[in-house]
């Protein structure tokens, strides 16, 4: 018995370290998924008319993603994109952005 | 199944979680390493490859092993068939994989994977090691559904161009040389297929073709599904207003049969004679993925873990793209085929690390269709993965799809054709 109640402490002790593992490198990994329209890192090729996302100030960026997000801003397709991730996901992708120079 | 695997990986991960607490007190960063084998360089195979090398900051080795000279896109393909496109848009090489990112680039075919032994074997002769293998092999044809085309002969003239190509140049020339007055025949197979709006989307140019230059020309689409499978009331009305009386649409007549010398396509009560016969076959899994011991769902598709893309029953084969059972209303397409390279990548280079992936990933899709040369519509989705299901589900009340067909829409898709190639290749 005791040492069953020891194997489940231990148990819940290492799923919960399982759940909370997330990848150091989730807000790259976050990041990737706009990749496919404004380029790698944000860096979009030029002349192909999709803005750039890379080196834009977290807050300038933060703030259009929230306007997507709520209806106030219009776009062809922003605003079923941003609808899709969470506030803390779009936060960690706008800081992501922000830091490639 | 899926729960068992489940059951059997969050065990693993528990194990896992119990090494990494007893190995790590103190330890740094642990850098991955090790050799990483991608068969495929299209969509998937190719994001994959790129994206191991800079993510890894080319400390992991990559091998891609494509058995065509360069990269032919399908998206845009459509747009070669209908004439407002060249094949050189379309074309790309590989070099900068190699020569910037370091990838080493075989051009040859993988006959076989030996799982055990952690190697392909060439068609070229010789043998490839690998710590973790990534298959984006694509689609192959299911011809014995359609017994008039299994054979060679029957397949070099009655065309598909649903593998961009040789077969998108022929398909061209043959709508080039129908005369005017002629009924150009598209047959769509029964979902799950490659790029669920593509066929409407071909449908749609060749019908732009043949409004100025064969106004009398007719477009017959034989559907096998019930409805239009993708963005069906953008199309419908795309059709309604820019071809009246070019397309006609006809849902649930699947293709039993091809009188190949008559280019007939035979139904199960009907009979419709072509000029120009376009056969969109049923598919699976490409070969390479169907025959090499993966667990398929349905003899078609192979299951995968959804927090690294790994085989349900073969540890460290991760496979991409077309080849898959996917997700809750996931199409199989290039974006997405790109979206998991990134997800599988991100994973392996944990995985290397002996790390666990990690467990909250997300992924997107987008496929835009052009209802004319410039007009272009689109569908959107995303993903989040769901730990009780233990598959990444559509998030509600994201995505959706265009408002209206839009010429601004159709720059975008071209925008997106360019930095979706340059993400993958350059
Ligand atoms: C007409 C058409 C239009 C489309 N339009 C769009 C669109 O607008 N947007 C979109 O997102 N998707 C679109 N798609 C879908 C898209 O093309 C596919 O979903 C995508 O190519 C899948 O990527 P993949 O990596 O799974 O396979 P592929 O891109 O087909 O790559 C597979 C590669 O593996 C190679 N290969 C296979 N077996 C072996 C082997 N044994 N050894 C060596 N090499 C091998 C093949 O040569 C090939 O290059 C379209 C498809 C078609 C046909
Ligand atoms: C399918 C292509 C596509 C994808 C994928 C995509 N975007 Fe966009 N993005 C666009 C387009 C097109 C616009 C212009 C607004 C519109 O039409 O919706 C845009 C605009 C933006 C803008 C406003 C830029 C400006 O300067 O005004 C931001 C910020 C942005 N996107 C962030 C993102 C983020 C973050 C992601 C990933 C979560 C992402 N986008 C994924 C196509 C895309």
């Amino acid at each position: 018995m005791k040492r069953l109640s020891a194997l489940v402490a231990l148990t819940l002790l290492t799923s919960s370290l399982f759940a909370q593992a997330a990848d150091p490198e989730r807000a790259r990994n976050l990041a990737a998924t706009c990749a496919n329209c404004h380029g790698t890192d944000g860096r979009p090729v030029a002349g192909s008319g999709i803005d750039p996302l890379a080196g834009i100030e977290k807050r300038h960026s933060l703030q259009k993603l929230a306007d997507f997000k709520s209806g106030q801003r219009p776009g062809t397709i922003m605003p079923q994109i941003a609808k899709g991730y969470t506030d803390e996901q779009l936060e960690l992708i706008a800081a992501y952005f922000a830091a490639q120079k | 199944m899926a729960d068992r695997n489940r059951r059997a990986f969050l065990k693993a991960g528990t194990l896992a979680g119990v090494l990494t607490v007893a190995g790590c007190a103190g330890s740094a960063l642990r850098q991955p390493r090790g050799h990483v084998v991608v068969v495929g360089g299209g969509y998937g195979g190719a994001t994959a490859a790129k994206y191991l090398r800079m993510w890894s900051a080319r400390g992991v080795e990559v091998t891609l092993v494509e058995r065509s000279p360069h990269f032919v896109s399908c998206p845009m393909s459509n747009l070669v068939i209908g004439g407002s496109r060249s094949m050189a848009d379309i074309t790309l090489g590989y070099d900068r994989l190699q020569s910037h990112w370091g990838v080493r680039i075989v051009h040859d075919e993988v006959l076989a994977i030996d799982a055990a032994a952690r190697s392909v074997r060439l068609a070229g002769g010789g043998d490839l090691r690998y710590d973790r293998l990534v298959l984006s092999p694509g689609i192959d044809f299911m011809w014995q559904e359609i017994p008039g085309l299994d054979n060679a002969g029957a397949q070099a003239t009655i065309l598909h161009a649903w593998k961009a190509g040789a077969q998108t140049v022929a398909l061209r020339r043959q709508l080039e040389a129908m005369p005017d007055g002629g009924v150009f025949v598209l047959s769509v197979p029964r979902a799950p297929y490659r790029c669920p709006p593509g066929p409407y989307e071909r449908a749609s140019l060749v019908a732009d073709y043949c409004k100025r230059h064969k106004p009398r020309s007719k477009v017959i689409v034989l559907d096998a599904n019930d409805e239009i499978v993708s963005k069906k009331g953008l199309f419908a009305k795309a059709w309604a207003e820019l071809y009246p009386g070019i397309i006609e649409y006809r849902p649930q007549s699947e293709l039993r049969d091809v009188d190949v010398t008559t280019r007939t396509a035979h139904l199960d009560f009907d009979k419709v004679r072509a000029d120009v016969l376009n056969v969109i076959p049923p598919q699976r899994a490409a070969d390479i993925a169907a025959r090499s011991g993966l667990q398929l769902i349905n003899q078609r598709w192979v299951e995968i873990d959804w927090l690294s893309m790994e085989s349900s029953n073969t540890p460290a084969v991760h496979v991409l793209g077309d080849a898959i059972f996917p997700a809750p209303t996931m199409p199989k397409s290039g974006h997405v085929a790109n979206q998991q390279a990134k997800l599988a990548a991100a994973a392996i280079l944990r995985l290397l690390a002996g790390e666990q992936p990690d467990p909250a990933p997300v992924l997107m899709n987008t496929c835009y269709s052009f209802v004319d040369s410039r007009n272009a519509i689109h569908v959107a989705s995303v993903f989040q993965y769901d730990r009780n299901t233990g598959v990444v589900q559509p998030v509600a009340g994201a995505g959706g799809v265009s408002s209206a067909r839009s010429e601004l829409e159709g720059r975008i898709a071209a925008g997106w054709a360019q930095n979706i190639w340059a993400d993958m290749l350059f």
